[in-house]
């Protein structure tokens, strides 16, 4: 079925307020951003009141009901602000939204979209101490409560963005000790964080994206109701984890692709107002190869983007592309801040301008969400798997 | 108590406008357009009298070509009420004095209280309509807006003058035209944007209010700035004084 999205009209206008909104709002604030740690509390309530943390979630739960491609593009234009305003509502409506949209029940999908839609922020868990990459290895267990037709969960997670902020999450958990076929030892529950026995770690130290906090969620004879099980059936957690990464890697790979030119529109800049040898260095053949370089593989990022969202939209299923796309933005956002450190020269190591910033906050897409080497693997497995059955 | 709100659109602020190459004009041909940026401070300011509960419908018009659909959208997103289309031809400038005979016939329909103009558009910097406005309809006028305060039946506006703020009291009806200081306007929210759809627009044209928008201006050549050429330093302020005397300024 495809997904038609929010009308084009409306979707336009909104996204034209939203470019203005980053230029004349989020940028100039990202010093308080980075100096606090944390998004000014008055801009958490207008980027509420603009809607952003229902875009996906259906116009009937009280979201905005966005298809993958106008989800991408506003990822996009988000992109190019500091990336903490982003993460503060993007599981709200990416994995968070997306899983109840694949696994959810009709009650839990009335139960938390609205909430969720009005801001109450989420997050997901997945990864744990022990396993990263190999997600189905976690060790968090959830098991049947001998008093009733709920749940008692026990367990850690670990790097979990939003986790102190967060009203509820989605935790991944196994319903069988032994590691099944296709993962089916993993079930996904919705723990409101006030849950007893849920509490939070200190938010960890990180190498960039200031303003975006990641903590460990611990899980400690956490009680919960039949009811919290995501779609009611045990062994579909993984499945609606993957789905809903899909949706996740689209989101890190269109937020790369609008930090990469959020990057290289301060080195055009920087290019043009620095002097060396009498002339601006904009004016080097050597400094005009960064910046083309640059624009190129930006394009190419933002040409994969609205490809791989327009398919989604189809229906088709895009695995093997999102985590292509992913991939690729990831890597390419991370050579595009590189070369605009090095048009800065000695400045593009100093803390007072930006470059050295987007250095380290571009680093993380290459990481979470699936790391390369794993989606380059992913990909390979699929393509591999796939002329195998031509073959037959 | 009903106000009035005309809105243009015009270049986006952020864009550098470039002249056509015969200088007939400035180059419209892809370029991103907007509101009116002292229009959109009116709309602002007309919400805020409402939710004061000192207005209770805020109607927003626009003369200009289709397009300007859109920027009458984003003033109902904004959270005016209804919209009038006056429409005109694509290429078609309507000036000053013709917007305001319209205005001044659509305020005769519409009986609001406040006429809340921009003090002028970015376009061409006329400055010209709400006074145009306030003398075709004989009703007093509160220009350059710092300040508004809605009491009864009258309005105090505290005007931006030179050297300082001036305060006149007017009695309602009234024309009042905002400055850049007056607030800093919203940015419409995606349910209210949804919402502007659903709320009515409705198109008009010139004739409909028997107003005649043939030009009375002729445009001769529309020329670029000239570039500013680099300026010299100066080792010291006596050196500094000794050029302003010779250029003869001081
Ligand atoms: C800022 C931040 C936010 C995060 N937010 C969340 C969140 O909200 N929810 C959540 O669940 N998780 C979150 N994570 C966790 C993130 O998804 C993981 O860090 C990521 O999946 C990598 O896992 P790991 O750190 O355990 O690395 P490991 O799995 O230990 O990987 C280490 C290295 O080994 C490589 N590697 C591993 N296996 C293979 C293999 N088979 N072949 C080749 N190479 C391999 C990896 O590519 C990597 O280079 C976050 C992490 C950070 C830093
Ligand atoms: C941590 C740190 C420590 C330092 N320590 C010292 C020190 O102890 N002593 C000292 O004297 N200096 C020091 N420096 C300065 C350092 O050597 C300079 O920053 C460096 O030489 C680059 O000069 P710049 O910053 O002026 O960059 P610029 O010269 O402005 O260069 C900007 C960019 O333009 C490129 N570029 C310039 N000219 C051309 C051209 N003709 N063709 C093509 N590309 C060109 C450069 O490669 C660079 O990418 C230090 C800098 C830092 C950051």
């Amino acid at each position: 079925m495809a997904e038609s999205g929010m009308d084009p009209e409306i979707f336009d206008q909104f996204l034209d307020q939203l470019q203005r909104y980053v230029r004349e709002r989020l940028i100039p604030a990202e010093k308080e951003v980075i100096e606090h740690d944390r998004i000014p509390a008055a801009i958490l309530d207008e980027m509420r009141n603009m809607g952003l943390f229902g875009l996906s979630i259906p116009v009937e739960y009280g979201g905005a009901g966005l298809n993958m491609q106008q989800y991408a593009r506003v990822i996009h234009v988000m992109g190019y602000a500091a990336p903490a305003y982003r993460s503060i509502f993007s599981i709200n409506i990416g994995m968070f939204s997306s899983a109840l949209k694949n696994g959810g029940t009709e009650a839990q999908k009335a139960e938390w979209w609205p909430r969720v839609a009005a801001g109450e922020i989420a997050c997901f868990g997945l990864t744990e101490p022990g396993s990263g990459s190999d997600s189905a290895g976690l060790q968090t267990t959830a098991k049947p409560d001998p008093s009733g037709n709920g749940w008692i969960l026990n367990g850690t997670k670990r790097y979990i963005t939003n986790a102190p902020s967060a009203k509820v999450a989605l935790i991944m958990a196994r319903t069988n000790k032994d590691n099944l076929p296709k993962n089916t030892h993993v079930s996904a529950f919705i723990v409101p964080m006030d849950a007893p026995g849920v509490s939070t770690g200190t938010p960890d130290k990180k190498m960039g994206q200031s303003g975006a906090h990641i903590a460990d969620i611990m899980l400690d004879d956490v009680h919960l109701p039949g009811e919290a099980l995501l779609g009611g059936e045990t062994g579909k957690g993984f499945r609606f984890a993957m789905m809903s990464l899909d949706n996740g890697r689209i989101s890190v790979g269109a937020m790369a692709a609008g930090l990469a030119r959020r990057a290289l529109d301060s080195a055009i800049r920087y290019a043009n107002e620095r002097k060396a040898f009498g002339e601006p260095i904009a004016n080097f053949q050597l400094i005009q190869q960064m910046l083309a370089e640059s624009e190129m593989e930006i394009y190419a990022a933002e040409c994969m983007m609205d490809d791989v969202t327009a398919r989604a939209d189809r229906g088709e299923n895009v695995l093997r592309k999102a985590a292509a796309f992913k991939v690729f933005a990831s890597e390419m956002c991370g050579r595009v801040v590189d070369r605009v450190v090095q048009v800065y020269g000695g400045a593009g190591y100093l803390a007072e301008y930006d470059a050295e910033r987007f250095y380290r906050d571009a680093r993380i897409f290459r990481i979470y969400e699936g790391t390369t080497q794993i989606l380059l693997l992913q990909i390979a497995k699929h393509m591999l798997r796939e002329w195998k059955e031509e073959q037959r | 108590m009903k106000i009035l709100v005309p809105v243009k659109r015009v270049i986006d602020y952020n864009v550098k406008p470039r002249v056509k190459a015969d200088g007939s004009g400035v180059d419209l041909a892809n370029v991103k357009m907007s509101m009116n940026p002292f229009d959109e401070i009116a709309v602002e300011e007309a919400i805020r009298i409402r939710e004061a509960g000192k207005a209770e419908e805020i109607v927003v018009v626009s003369v200009g070509p289709t397009k300007a659909q859109e920027t009458l959208r984003t003033a109902l997103a904004m959270g005016a009420d209804r919209a009038i289309l006056v429409q005109v031809e694509d290429d078609v400038d309507v000036e000053p004095l013709a917007v305001a005979k319209i205005l001044k016939a659509i305020a005769e329909q519409e009986n609001p209280g406040i006429v809340m103009l921009g003090k002028q558009s970015i376009s061409d910097d006329s400055n010209q309509t709400g006074q145009m406005l306030a003398a075709l309809m004989g009703r007093p006028q509160g220009t350059f807006a710092n300040t508004v305060e809605v009491d009864g039946d009258s309005v105090t506006v505290k005007r931006e003058i030179d050297g300082g703020l001036e305060t006149v009291k007017l009695s309602l009806p009234a024309i009042v035209t905002t400055d850049l200081r007056l607030n800093e306007p919203r940015y419409a929210s995606l349910p209210n944007i949804m919402k502007a759809k659903q709320k009515p627009l409705e198109n008009k044209t010139p004739a409909d209010y028997g107003v005649d928008i043939a030009p009375r201006l002729k445009t001769l050549k529309v020329a670029e700035p000239p570039v500013r050429s680099a300026g010299i330093k100066v080792a010291d302020v006596d050196e500094l004084v000794a050029k302003i005397k010779a250029l003869g300024i001081a």
